[in-house]
């Protein structure tokens, strides 16, 4: 923390500030810059729906999780920082599980089998790891935020090209007129497999890369 | 971060962490447990109502329940009757007994005039339990309907059995064949003529959970084979 920070209060929303919620959605992105959560990108997004879901509660989470470690930052003990980090994500995840079943049943009905991936999302622990251990909450809570944000922009963006080539449809419903059906047009089974997601993130690393070139990994 | 922590502190700050969270967390999940249980038991009349084409919402369901379900049964191996609500038994439990112990849960409904017969069914998919519950006309041979759940079959395929497009696919098909064999209904890829009595046509990409509801509902149907031959005699 620079002197400057230190003497005057710094507004909320800051240069600073605002970096931390709009770098990760793009040039600082977890998945497309960092390669970091691929494995739920690939098993929640043959639908929008779920991947929507997901997004929502990993924000949810991450942002919590943040805002918890950056208040507990100056009194944890550095060598079992990793479990103190862990204990409050799995205690969140399983907080929301409990209020989703019993406030929002259908909802958690969907969530099922996501909840236990949020646990594993590698972006979360790494935000934890990286940020919220040396920063304050309202930064850490920006971080949190901005990054599961970037995340989901790309689990959204993906699970929306699945559906809409692979069903034909988006939320469940049908977008593809009839009429394209009868002159022969077909759903491409290869969308709603696991390999045309990575294919999916493959191509827009390759598109963000081409656009920025300073992004290209020189080593 | 230069500050050196005992090991004292270490472990107080851990005893209190896990005690805390562990506080926490059970209030919670107690708190919470009535609600829950009441959400999961209305969901079960929402699923057994949907198996007879009923569908409403899950808070209308504790209402409309008793007057389509005119009857419940709880069934032995032989298709004898035994005491007991039907609706808390568990079939998590009685598929893992062996046949001559296991109980079997019967719901009786009215539906326009019509009779229908509902059998609960259980059986594994690809990750984890799917259930459902089937309903036979009175020739105890013509689905009138299914409803299939399950609780983390992949999202966006294996999770479609629980659709409704998938589940009318059950809507007509027959049990028995024509020489009255019992054949229940597979599941079948390549596609299927809507109107062959025996199949229905899989999910893409989920062949496992498609599987997994042709042996539940070939397991699930055949072990009240011997009430439908009584009742067929009476």
């Amino acid at each position: 923390m620079s002197e400057n920070t230190k003497n005057k209060a710094e507004p909320l929303f800051s240069y600073k500030n605002k970096k931390l919620i709009t770098n990760p959605i793009g040039k600082e992105n977890p998945i497309t810059i960092q390669v970091l959560g691929i494995c739920s990108v690939l098993a929640v997004t043959v639908q929008l729906r779920p991947s929507l879901v997901l997004a929502i509660a990993v924000v949810a989470v991450m942002g919590i999780s943040n805002v918890v470690i950056s208040l507990i930052r100056n009194i944890t003990p550095p060598r079992i920082r990793i479990i103190v980090q862990l204990t409050v994500i799995a205690s969140l995840v399983i907080i929301v599980d409990e209020v989703l079943k019993a406030a929002m049943y259908d909802v958690s009905r969907q969530l099922a089998i996501f909840v236990g991936l949020i646990i594993t999302n590698c972006i979360i622990m790494g935000r934890l790891e990286g940020f919220a251990l040396y920063n304050k909450p309202w930064p850490s809570f920006l971080d949190g935020i901005g990054n599961a944000s970037g995340y989901g922009a790309v689990l959204i963006a993906v699970g929306f090209i699945r559906e809409l080539f692979g069903s034909g449809t988006l939320m469940g419903q049908q977008v593809i007129p009839e009429f394209l059906y009868n002159i022969g047009y077909v759903d491409n089974g290869l969308f709603i497999l696991p390999p045309m997601a990575m294919i999916a993130v493959g191509v827009m690393i390759w598109v963000q890369r081409t656009r920025d070139p300073e992004l290209i990994d020189v080593s | 971060m230069a500050k050196k922590y005992s090991n004292r502190y270490i472990f107080i700050y851990s005893s209190i962490m896990v005690v805390g969270v562990a506080l926490v967390l059970s209030l919670l999940a107690t708190l919470l447990q009535p609600i829950q249980e009441r959400n999961i038991r209305l969901e079960k009349m929402q699923n057994i109502l949907a198996s007879i084409n009923i569908e409403v919402g899950r808070e209308e369901s504790a209402d409309l329940f008793y007057d389509y379900i005119v009857q419940t049964k709880i069934l032995d191996h032989e298709g004898e009757e035994i005491d007991g609500d039907a609706f808390e038994v568990d079939l998590q439990d009685e598929i893992r007994k062996d046949l001559p112990e296991r109980q079997m849960p019967l719901y009786i409904a009215e539906v326009e005039g019509d009779t229908l017969y509902i059998l609960p069914l259980r059986g594994s998919g690809l990750w984890g339990p799917i259930w459902g519950y089937v309903s036979l006309k009175s020739d105890f041979n013509t689905i009138a309907g299914a409803n299939f759940d399950h609780d983390s079959e992949t999202p966006g395929l294996g999770s479609q059995i629980a659709e409704e497009e998938f589940e009318s696919r059950f809507k007509g098909k027959k049990i028995y064949d024509q020489q009255g064999n019992y054949r229940a209904v597979e599941v079948v890829k390549n596609g299927v003529d809507p109107d062959e009595p025996h199949r229905v046509d899989a999910i893409t990409g989920a062949t496992m959970s498609s599987d997994g509801i042709e042996d539940m509902i070939y397991e699930g149907i055949r072990v009240y084979e011997p009430y439908f031959n009584k009742q067929k005699n009476l």
